[in-house]
């Protein structure tokens, strides 16, 4: 609603005008706008801002300032790799670029604040916006304390404005520094997320089938991600879907029950995929189109259909048995006449965790062969072409290679795959990997 | 007979309310000095005599101000050069260069930085100095008044004094010192510092050229008179425009400050900290509650307002957190509780995370592997979980990492945490994993 937006300072039509863009955000924008205070007034030299991601910090500070022409520089950390960018924008949006061309090549503070000081004083509140702030962290040690006491060093009414999603904590220098206005701005609560998406709506739809639609999308969704920028984008893909029933006449708009049961599937696929990214939004729009059923979504991190060939697998599978055995138990595994092994040596299962949780442990390329040679069917001679084999898995990034590369004599490796590849490759081959499997027994 | 009344002019309230905003961000934002720093007084005519020496006799001195952060070391420092300076004699002779830790992060640059603050650039012009020495012995020389007999007196300033300990050799540090100890030319020292073993960082030639002159601003107030201290900082001066309204702005802070409940908010921003400039911040929240609707600060502003300022930040980005990764961080924080704070990977976290839905056997929650590996990249990426520095080469879910939230805050969130279920509240405050 308009009308929560005022403050004596500013002209109320832009306020109006300000507030209509800022739906959900008006109490927090109200907070920001008195503690800006009247134009000419002083406000306090740095505001911290955090939230998470699409909580609407830069949307509205942008539009405060667009509509209330307030002079304001807005910095990026991700675009200014060096200082020498930020300093040249600053100026650039405060005084123009003659005065950003007095910059020396590779400017310290010194100069930007020389410059600044040089120039005429401000009638208003001149505003640095400075996102991703948390960047600053890895820049010059002197810069973040440096530019939370703007104000005091080129002494002129300019206040800086950080946000960030890391909370304050963390950015605090050792000695200290001049300690920043903190303010959080909250994240959405479903109802606000449900009136933001609806404002999307297509042109040729109604309204309630728009909200109908992001009702549906928000219980898929909402339990896994509350990042307003994802669910736009899956609503704007996903709504010519919904909208193919409607389009062939099966179904009219009315008739929720058949519209939930069309699009129901599809969005937990599109959890699968699109949400992970591992098909980009265009695949996906080719996907709707051609309806293939047939085809499971050929994602990125589907390497099952990597054709490996048949020693390979056989080595893979050794290497997984190695990393994940230890190496006192691959007597009983792996060779014929193990002869007695105590039991209570071999099945200690009072270990705190399996090997599956800690993750894969490296071996030498000895117990790698032994393993392989007991693994395969049949004789298999050592030639160099199963030694090149290993090392192809390595550049496939199957097998991760422990050991410095000068060690040519016994190289370790570890294997990088997971358990259900293992399987699958094994299925493959009609090993079944799972009895040889220590932490399965 | 009547009284005459003097002037008293009437404002609009609006314009009063605009004019006590002015005059009060004045203070609080821009740190304009108010009349009388109280329980400073000491300290204060120490200075001023020092700087009155180097400024009026021409004695050379150094000496540090030392205090810890917003203890009031640049108003100290400010307030003295404002008095001194209503002297004809000081105000004619006396020279100032401020230099700034954080800015002139080099000798040079500093040197650069005297020379145009003593306006020599032209005398310098493009002379090339052996030494630092010599170039500062040069300025010293030009500065000398017409008839070559006496200089003019410099004063010094250093702010973030610590900073310049830390460049190469300590030169700078080393010839001014060394100046101020020889008789070439009457020059006052003054660093402003906030570390308290400062002298360690000097080396001992540079050391030894330094008087020893400490001027501490460890601040031994009690809470009454930190509460005079608000109150002062609050009032309005005798020269505002509508002294009717002045007298009952004063006259509401007044009962503001004698509020018991006031007083306890008061009491515990004391005890976290009594520095001037938390002060600063938190009246500074207050008064941006103060409008036309509302031309006063009650008291039920500054217990908003001091909530928002004891919020604990991680508590509140846990908030905002989605199902999953609110699972993912109870299952961390199950991990720490069994094995007392040993770092722990993904594939863990998951596998606690699976035992809970198996207990359960509603599957809600049952997402796929991939799911789960975004939302803990979210909470990684928001540096609730940093991985502990090992190699950077293992697999993604075998990275070790540290949960970097504690116990009370996971409870303080799951308590406002928007509709969350029941039974993942009841997880959570289960003893046992």
């Amino acid at each position: 609603m308009t009308g929560l937006l005022e403050h004596p300072g500013y002209d109320e039509e832009r306020l109006r005008r300000a507030a209509e863009q800022l739906s959900c955000r008006e109490l927090q924008a109200g907070m920001l706008l008195s503690l800006m205070g009247e134009p000419q007034q002083y406000c306090y030299p740095s505001i911290f801002i955090y939230g998470h991601r699409a909580s609407g910090k830069s949307h509205v500070i942008n539009v405060l300032m667009k509509e209330l022409e307030l002079p304001h520089a807005t910095v990026s950390c991700v675009e200014c790799v060096s200082v020498a960018l930020l300093f040249e924008q600053v100026l650039h949006s405060f005084f123009g670029c003659d005065v950003a061309s007095l910059l020396p090549r590779s400017p310290s503070l010194t100069d930007f604040v020389r410059i600044y000081r040089q120039q005429s004083p401000a009638q208003q509140t001149r505003y640095v916006v400075v996102e991703k702030a948390e960047l600053l962290r890895d820049a010059d040690a002197n810069l973040l304390p440096a530019l939370l006491r703007l104000q005091e060093l080129v002494e002129d009414n300019v206040t800086i404005i950080l946000l960030s999603e890391i909370v304050w904590d963390t950015f605090r220098p050792n000695t200290g520094c001049f300690e920043p206005l903190l303010l959080h701005f909250p994240d959405y609560s479903k109802v606000e997320l449900q009136q933001i998406l609806s404002q999307d709506r297509h042109p040729s739809y109604s309204a309630e089938l728009y909200s109908f639609y992001v009702n549906i999308l928000l219980g898929v969704f909402y339990s896994v991600c509350r990042d307003l920028r994802e669910l736009r984008h899956l609503a704007a893909l996903n709504f010519s879907k919904f909208c193919e029933p409607l389009e062939e006449g099966k179904v009219k708009e009315t008739d929720t029950h058949k519209l939930w049961k069309n699009i129901e599937p599809h969005l937990k696929k599109a959890m699968q995929t699109v949400y992970l990214r591992e098909v980009s939004s265009l695949q996906w729009e080719q996907m709707q189109q051609t309806e293939d059923e047939t085809g499971a979504p050929k994602g990125l991190s589907a390497h099952t259909h990597v054709e490996l060939p048949f020693y390979s697998k056989f080595l893979l599978i050794a290497a997984y048995l190695a990393s994940y055995n230890p190496a006192r138990t691959d007597k009983r595994f792996f060779m014929k006449h193990h002869g007695k092994i105590k039991k209570t040596n071999f099945l200690k299962k009072n270990e705190k965790t399996t090997n599956h949780l800690l993750g894969p442990k490296p071996f030498p390329l000895d117990r790698l062969l032994a393993i392989f040679y007991s693994v395969v069917d049949g004789r298999v001679t050592p030639t160099a072409s199963i030694f090149s084999q290993i090392s192809s898995l390595v550049t496939l990034q199957l097998l991760a290679q422990v050991s410095h590369d000068d060690q040519l004599d016994s190289p370790k490796y570890k294997c990088a795959v997971s358990l259900e590849f293992i399987c699958n490759i094994s299925r493959t081959v009609n090993f079944d990997i799972m009895k040889y499997l220590y932490d399965f027994l | 007979m009547s009284k005459r009344k003097g002037n008293i002019s009437h404002q609009p309230l609006g314009e009063c309310i605009s004019q006590v905003q002015r005059i009060l961000r004045e203070r609080f934002c821009h740190q304009k000095l108010t009349e009388g720093l109280e329980g400073v007084e000491a300290q204060h005519k120490h200075l001023e005599e020092l700087l009155r020496r180097s400024a009026v006799y021409g004695e050379s001195n150094s000496v540090l101000i030392v205090g810890p952060r917003g203890a009031g070391k640049s108003s100290l420092l400010r307030s003295v050069l404002q008095e001194l300076l209503q002297e004809k004699e000081v105000q004619e002779n006396l020279l100032q260069v401020h230099l700034n830790g954080l800015l002139q992060a080099d000798d040079r640059i500093a040197l650069k930085e005297i020379t145009r603050q003593l306006h020599l650039e032209n005398v310098v012009g493009d002379k090339v100095f052996g030494s630092f020495a010599e170039n500062l012995a040069f300025l010293l020389e030009a500065l000398k008044k017409g008839d070559r007999t006496s200089s003019r007196p410099v004063l010094f300033v250093l702010d973030e004094f610590d900073l310049f300990a830390h460049h190469k050799n300590q030169t700078l540090l080393y010839n001014l010192f060394d100046v101020s100890q020889s008789t070439q030319a009457p020059v006052a020292v003054v660093g402003l510092t906030c570390r308290l073993d400062v002298l360690e960082l000097l080396e001992k030639r540079v050391k030894s050229r330094f008087s020893h002159r400490q001027i501490h601003l460890l601040s031994g107030l009690t809470f009454g008179q930190y509460l005079d201290r608000v109150r002062a900082q609050l009032s309005l001066p005798d020269e505002f425009c509508d002294s009717r309204f002045a007298q009952e702005w004063n006259a509401s802070v007044k009962t503001l400050c004698e509020d018991k409940s006031v007083q306890d908010v008061l009491q515990r921003h004391f005890n976290c900290s009594k520095d001037f400039r938390s002060l600063h911040m938190l009246l500074m929240l207050c008064l941006s509650r103060v409008t036309l609707a509302k031309p006063a600060i009650k008291a039920s502003d500054l217990l908003d307002v001091s909530r928002l300022f004891l919020a604990d930040a991680k508590t509140n980005m846990l908030h905002g957190l989605s199902i999953v990764e609110l699972c993912l961080i109870i299952a961390m924080k199950h991990l720490n509780d069994v094995y007392e704070g040993e770092p722990f990977n993904l594939q863990m976290v998951h596998n606690e995370f699976k035992k809970f839905l198996q207990r359960k056997s509603n599957s809600m929650y049952n997402f796929s592997q991939p799911v789960v590996v975004k939302a803990f990249e979210h909470l990684q990426q928001l540096e609730l979980v940093r991985p502990v520095d090992g190699s950077p080469k293992t697999q993604r879910e075998y990275q070790l990492m540290r949960l970097m939230v504690d116990h009370s805050q996971i409870m303080a969130a799951l308590q406002k945490y928007p509709q969350c279920p029941t039974d993942i509240k009841q997880w959570a405050l289960s003893a046992f994993a």
